[in-house]
């Protein structure tokens, strides 16, 4: 069997599965729902971007990103920034003061890097700086503090956040790879050219933080509150039902006009998330095999000999960290949009971070195929593993009594055996084919 | 008077807070620099290892707790440690021979050993949730403090109170013997010796007859212990969840490259740092600088720099300041 | 002529699976001799070397220690059958004390190795003056001495020195070849692989010049120096 065929079976497969998801629900663990097969399949092509950009960073060229749940957080804040309308009254109550308090902390910063670059090495320029820095943080804070007070003030319980321009949602996920992309080049900055440990550590730490901003900022993103209600590109299942066209068509269908709507949206939305999907991964491809692509690889293989042919290699390794990290923004501000709400709560690294690995892990590192392979795959998985639990466990308790302690016990913790299930995943496949599924060509 | 209390005040809510902290820290710090020293990658799953150990003296220490068993005036899960610390040995030499012995053998890059690590630490954090799930969990007993605050008050005569709990007490005595124990292992044994060596030149060490393989597991019977035991005084300090201590790995990693990875030192350095940072960051100042100033300059505000939720952006305000400034940290660590 | 205590004996082979660097190469040593091993850049000096240690493939040939064959062993295992040996760069533990680096060399020692080290102190003073000092902080001669010291506390049956007196100033070199003239007349044998290749012959007994990992000449020291053909193309005349 050809290497290609394999690899198309492979997709096949998966688009078996979730069809048998739609169809049918034997075997205990699919539903028989077209409504949760959609489900997956959305959120699976929003992990093939995220493992995408991440392929971008760990196949082609070694680095090593564990702040993903940062980028795709900051994606989802896009959103709310673009396509929320402005909360009235915000700007003039307190958005001037916070845009003109960013931008007090931006120019310390960039007066303390200009101190660093002018003075001469010694006392007088840690002293200089270090005052500099403090001096600018109270001046930040005496101007950020009231317009703050003042934002979060504006009808709290449904606003109390400066909202976003009110632009069309589209135009957020773009927006979502920029902010992706900036946060990556501070990063990028601080730890490349060290070693791949210290990326990963650096990175760890910045997703946390980007976290923290987004749950504690509430004139931000309203915090633990939540964006409801964002604004999405498809129109509201609701309208649909009252649409007697609709109706009438999905009648011919034969379906009733509910899971009709909720699947015309569904379908909408995969529809839109396959059309980016495609043409990240046809710019990928491309990428791949451009000389640039062909560089970053040797680069790769070997940074030693491709410093001294004078590839400026942490130069090279900036440029694809930036744009790794923003697809991975790209695809949050996708997921959010989604959703229709921002829940900075939820954001979680085991399941934004290290879940994307095991995809990448999977699909194939070095391969975009394998990439959007073990996206859609693992995050069918992903799902799959609780039911797939709770059925072992009544298995293996059967001969217990219904309310006895340990099968309780056992059913109500079955859920965490994903965590457990895909760390084995991880670590069988690195060991035994550390390749991927999809192996680099 | 004023300046008594202010230094009362100080002591009380950030001195002794911070060095607590900056112990757990340290001995966390000081597990992830030898693993680091010795096998010569960032182990992702520490964190997840110390939920792992802390979880098993704390089901032991319920266990305890229901049988009558307690140690007075100390929290019972003192006598459970032990066993938690067997069985996080037991763990780790398990991990070590199932996962990562096979790329030692083949001489991997570090990158796939974290990678292997990030895979051993989904499987312990589910295995912590499924035994004891994911809520918080309160364990400590015995007498709660060393010094009430009332009884300081009557005492002095201040205004202010200072209190030490047991737990913090327990922590800072603890966290001394263990690293004094540690320096004299590293330092005046054979076996110490030769981690040290194989730690320096593997190659050499190799040549001087030093087995890799029993260096290695003594590394991991160490830092399962080490990080049984911050895991443990974390939990008893504060209380115990498994996502807790998953995040626990920034500043402890942020503590190891500040006092320079692979420096045992330069760990325990590194703990105090950031603890202290985060301490003192994330304070509101108004009380003691209330006693200080006068009172027309008093501040109006907390006089707080940021709040507790960003101490994490303090550990890595300094570990980025580091990584930029002096990679190989303060104490000259191996990497750069 | 009896069999000498240590000979790799017509080695032929090279590092891993790649091309074969040595071509049936002999080099050999005897108790109380000094034999260096030299040769222009790139002839296989320090691969000889290794072949003799263990650490590359021999395909042919035979390394044999005290009349035993020891082909197969691992380098680890060598230094139990007692071939001392002491790397080009890297030999020392940085980090670690003077005392503590000859403690490693002594690592898989069980008996009582304080009488060894007295001898290593005794042989180089400077050592036992800086014992409680880090070795990574001495002087290039120093730790040069460090590195032979901590190959002679296994108390090896043979000691093999990879370049001792590379990068190290002219009167370092002559007080190391002084030192190494002492550890001889103790009756150990010497296998040193020398770039200096002037000095070197002036204190061997037996010279082995290589070319492209052929024995090209060899003879005693004298014999080497006297050699025109050797003057003309090794020695700059």
């Amino acid at each position: 069997m050809s290497e290609t065929v394999k690899h198309t079976l492979l997709f096949v497969a998966v688009g078996v599965l979730l069809l048998l998801e739609g169809t049918t629900t034997g075997l205990g663990i699919f539903s028989g729902s077209w409504n949760s097969a959609l489900t997956i399949l959305n959120m699976g092509l929003i992990s093939a971007i995220m493992a995408l950009g991440v392929n971008l960073q760990w196949g082609f060229a070694g680095l090593f990103n564990v702040g993903i749940m940062g980028f795709t957080a900051l994606g989802g804040l896009a959103v709310v920034l673009t396509a929320m309308p402005a909360t009235p009254g915000a700007w003039s109550a307190g958005g001037g003061r916070i845009l003109l308090a960013l931008v007090l902390g931006a120019l310390t910063i960039a007066a303390a890097i200009m101190a660093y670059r002018k003075l001469a090495a010694g006392l007088t320029r840690v002293l200089g700086m270090i005052v500099l820095l403090v001096v600018g943080f109270f001046l930040f804070r005496v101007v950020l503090d009231p317009g703050v007070d003042a934002v979060e003030s504006i009808n709290p319980a449904l606003a109390g956040n400066i909202g976003g321009l009110g632009l069309p949602v589209l135009l957020a996920w773009p927006v979502g790879g920029l902010l992706a992309a900036g946060a990556a080049w501070v990063i990028g900055k601080t730890a490349l050219g060290l070693r791949s440990d210290y990326l990963a550590i650096a990175t760890l730490g910045i997703a946390e933080i980007i976290l923290s901003v987004l749950k504690n900022e509430d004139w931000l993103s309203r915090g633990v509150k939540n964006v409801v209600g964002l604004p999405r590109p498809l129109p509201y299942e609701v309208d649909l039902q009252n649409d007697p066209g609709f109706v009438a068509s999905a009648a011919n269908w034969g379906f009733d006009p509910t899971t009709a709507s909720t699947l015309y949206v569904k379908l909408g939305y995969a529809l839109l998330f396959t059309a980016v999907l495609l043409v990240l991964l046809w710019m990928a491809q491309m990428a791949l095999k451009s000389p640039w692509g062909r560089m970053m690889r040797a680069i790769r293989d070997n940074e030693i000999a491709a410093r001294a042919m004078g590839k400026d290699v942490t130069r090279r390794h900036l440029q694809i960290f930036i744009l790794g990290s923003a697809i991975c923004g790209i695809a949050g501000a996708m997921m959010t949009t989604l959703d229709s709400q921002l829940t900075p709560g939820t954001y979680n690294p085991l399941r934004f971070t290290f879940l994307i690995w095991v995809m990448v892990i999977v699909g194939g590192s070095g391969n975009n195929f394998g990439a959007v392979l073990g996206g859609i795959l693992v995050w069918f998985l992903w799902i799959k593993v609780e039911p797939l639990g709770i059925m072992l466990i009544e298995l293996a308790t059967s001969g217990m009594a219904e309310d006895s302690w340990p099968r309780g016990h056992l059913l109500e913790s079955a859920a965490h055996m994903r965590l457990f299930t895909m760390g084995l995943i991880l670590l069988l496949m690195l060991r035994f084919n550390p390749r991927g599924l999809i192996p680099e060509k | 008077m004023d300046v008594l209390n202010a230094l009362v005040a100080l002591s009380n809510f950030v001195l002794i807070p911070g060095i607590a902290y900056g112990s757990q820290l340290a001995l966390g710090a000081l597990g992830v620099t030898l693993i680091y020293g010795i096998l010569r990658f960032s182990n992702f799953a520490h964190g997840d290892t110390m939920a792992f150990g802390t979880m098993v003296t704390i089901l032991f220490t319920w266990w305890f707790q229901s049988m009558g068993i307690s140690a007075g005036p100390l929290p019972t899960a003192l006598l459970a440690l032990p066993i938690g610390i067997v069985a996080t040995m037991g763990l780790v030499v398990v991990t070590d021979r199932a996962v990562y012995r096979f790329y030692r053998a083949q001489k991997a890059k570090p990158v796939i050993f974290v990678m292997a690590s990030l895979g051993v630490m989904f499987m312990i954090n589910g295995l912590v949730r499924f035994i004891i799930g994911p809520g918080d969990q309160r364990f400590a007993d015995g007498e709660r403090f060393i010094i009430k605050a009332r009884t300081f008050k009557q005492m002095t005569g201040l205004d202010e109170g200072l209190a030490i709990k047991t737990s913090q007490g327990i922590t800072v005595v603890t966290a001394i013997i263990v690293v004094a124990l540690l320096f004299w292992f590293l330092n005046k044994t054979r076996t110490g010796k030769s981690m040290r060596a194989y730690s320096d030149n593997e190659d050499l060490a190799l040549l001087s007859g030093i087995n890799p393989e029993r260096v290695v597991t003594i590394t991991w019977l160490i830092v399962a212990a080490l990080a049984t035991i911050a895991g443990t005084l974390y939990g008893l300090d504060k209380s115990f969840k498994p996502f807790t201590y998953f995040q626990l790995l920034l500043p402890i990693f942020a503590a190891a490259i500040v006092g320079g990875l692979g420096s045992p030192l330069g760990a325990i350095a590194g703990g105090f740092v950031i603890a202290m940072s985060e301490v003192t960051v994330t304070y509101a100042w108004k009380k003691v600088a209330g006693y200080l100033l006068p009172e027309s300059l008093a501040p109006d505000g907390l006089a707080q720099l940021l709040s507790t939720d960003y101490k994490f952006a303090v550990s890595f305000a300094i570990l980025v300041v580091v990584l930029l400034f002096k990679p190989t940290g303060i104490f000259k660590g191996k990497a750069v | 002529m009896s069999e000498p205590f240590l000979i790799g004996d017509a080695m032929t082979g090279g590092y891993g699976k790649g091309p074969d660097i040595l071509h049936e190469c002999t080099i050999a040593v005897n108790p109380g001799e000094i034999a260096v091993i030299v040769g222009p850049n790139g002839a296989g000096k320090s691969t000889a070397m290794k072949a003799v240690f263990g650490m590359l493939n021999v395909r042919s040939g035979a390394v044999r220690l005290g009349g035993e064959d020891i082909t197969a062993l691992s380098p680890q295992d060598r230094v139990i059958k007692g071939m001392g040996f002491v790397p080009q760069t890297s030999n020392i533990f940085t980090s670690m004390t003077v005392e503590e680096n000859l403690e490693m060399g002594a690592f898989i020692r069980t008996d009582d190795f304080s009488d060894t080290m007295e001898q290593v102190y005794h042989l180089f003073p400077i050592l036992k003056e800086k014992r409680n000092q880090a070795a990574g902080e001495l002087s290039g001669g120093q730790r040069q001495q460090v590195a032979v010291g901590r190959a002679l506390m296994t108390k090896p049956k043979v000691l093999m020195l990879d370049e001792p007196t590379a990068g190290v100033s002219p009167i370092v070199m002559d007080e190391l070849f002084d030192r190494i003239i002492e550890v001889s007349r103790t009756g150990l044998p010497i296998l040193m692989v020398e770039q200096n290749a002037k000095q070197a012959l002036e204190i061997a007994d037996k010279g082995y010049v290589l070319v492209q990992g052929r024995n090209a000449y060899s003879g005693t020291g004298q014999e080497l120096l006297a050699d025109p053909e050797v003057r003309k193309s090794f020695l700059g005349g």
